[in-house]
């Protein structure tokens, strides 16, 4: 295994990357944080739309959260395929359908989590800030959002462990992340498939599994600095 | 714009694959589902029962199938592992059909874990004191955990148990990619034979709209019926 790891080690890690286009862990990162950062500002949108009381908003985006979530994340890559260049009426990369697919998928989970956030904030806060004579947008904007956002840190960065791990689904459409280059080595060398393979779960593990570890000691933090601010007020 | 033709896709052909696909993509989430559950209450019961070397063995196994994508669990069973396993049971399951029985035991393993993890926090839940007093009955480790402890953990993770299920329905569509022609597989390959992509992802997803319609729907009355004849 560590034979492996000497040979394509390089490969695994960025691809062809100074001579060709990036790929491997690299651009397994690459797709999980755009997804991240393209999906949160809607999540937070369709988060804020699951608590409002106006029935119009309320129920085609819960709606469409339950048809998200219903749905396998490689059928949704399989439509995102199929749909987007219909609509550009052009084609796009298989990273930018694996980006495109993954953000629809993470919106309707993180628009939960934003949810959850904001129904976690005490009905109290937004009756004294309403009846300060803040409007709606103002009270989510200077008091719940706040609040909220903070709260939610680790299970958004759950969502981005989820988001690392649905990455590997660009397989299927042949997006050179981690797992095709795994795929790739494997066809090389074809007699150690599960060397290359086990490798392959470690690196994931040991990626996920810190992250997991980063998580635990934000969420003490998150929790520690929680009680000092409500017994200072 | 494009018209839209759910008829010949419903009949003939196609809908024999159709109804193969679902059938097969009922038949592994079942399997796959059962062994998951079984084998989660003994996860779970080995990981509270205090043995060190029980529970980091649990430990390992748990974190492994949380931080590994489901796909590449996948691989590791299918690609990976015939390649440990001796020449005769290699053929034996190739000539069983072995992109099921991966496809099953990567499935199941990967559900077993997550919904351990619900019983375990179901367990944890409960009071030690119910532990000890079965103990001071006379019952051993097993039956006071059989006939104590995890009919009522299980109540109390009926509902992150039926998300874990809905869950592996959907997990079960990454056996397409090694082969097994469920649903998805179906229909990706009805789209390549004959271009309605539209029609063959609508029916698709129709299916696993109504699997997890139905799915839920079982959960709530389960959790109805359990309260009613429940602890609390």
């Amino acid at each position: 295994m560590l034979q492996i790891l000497q040979d394509y080690g390089i490969l695994l890690l960025v691809g062809q990357f100074p001579d060709g286009p990036i790929g491997g862990l690299a651009l397994t990162l690459f797709i999980a944080i755009s997804g991240l950062l393209c999906s949160f500002p809607i999540a937070i949108l369709v988060g804020v739309a699951r608590t409002s009381q106006i029935k119009v908003i309320y129920y085609p985006v819960s709606a469409l959260v339950h048809a998200i979530r219903g749905l396998p994340a490689l059928l949704i890559i399989f439509w995102a395929y199929f749909i987007i260049p219909l609509v550009l009426g052009r084609t796009i990369s298989g990273i930018a359908t694996v980006i495109c697919a993954l953000v629809v998928y993470e919106i309707a989970f993180m628009g939960e989590v934003v949810r959850a956030g904001v129904e976690s904030i005490p009905k109290g806060q937004v009756e004294a800030a309403r009846s300060l004579g803040m409007s709606y947008f103002k009270t989510l904007h200077r008091i719940i959002l706040p609040q909220a956002l903070y709260q939610m840190i680790p299970s958004i960065l759950n969502q981005f462990i989820n988001l690392i791990k649905n990455t590997s689904l660009g397989y299927i459409i042949s997006v050179n992340e981690l797992t095709y280059s795994a795929y790739q080595v494997n066809s090389q060398l074809l007699i150690r498939p599960f060397e290359v393979y086990f490798l392959l779960a470690l690196i994931y593990f040991l990626l996920c599994w810190s992250l997991g570890l980063l998580i635990f000691q934000i969420e003490k933090r998150i929790k520690i600095h929680r009680q000092i601010s409500t017994r200072s007020i | 714009m494009i018209s839209l033709d759910f008829a010949s896709l419903l009949q003939g052909k196609y809908a024999g694959w159709l109804i193969a696909g679902a059938l097969k993509t009922i038949l592994l989430f079942s399997v796959s589902w059962v062994i998951a559950f079984l084998l989660s209450l003994v996860i779970a019961a080995l990981r509270s029962c205090g043995v060190k070397l029980f529970q980091a063995l649990m430990f390992i196994f748990v974190g492994y199938h949380r931080n590994v994508p489901g796909l590449v669990q996948l691989f590791v069973w299918y690609f990976g592992i015939p390649q440990l396993l001796p020449q005769d049971s290699q053929s034996w399951i190739n000539a069983n059909g072995s992109e099921f029985i991966y496809g099953c035991i990567a499935l199941s393993l990967n559900a077993a874990a997550y919904m351990s993890e619900d019983i375990r926090s179901g367990i944890r839940s409960l009071p030690t004191a119910q532990f000890e007093a079965a103990r001071a009955l006379g019952l051993t480790y097993l039956s006071s955990m059989r006939k104590i402890i995890l009919p009522q953990a299980v109540r109390i993770a009926v509902p992150p148990l039926v998300n874990q299920t809905l869950g592996l329905l959907k997990s079960t569509s990454l056996a397409m990619i090694i082969g097994v022609a469920e649903m998805t597989y179906t229909s990706h390959q009805i789209e390549n034979e004959n271009f309605k992509t539209f029609e063959a992802f609508a029916i698709a997803s129709i299916f696993y709209w109504s699997c997890s319609f139905f799915l839920i729907a079982i959960g709530t009355a389960l959790s109805r019926y359990l309260r009613s004849t429940g602890v609390d």
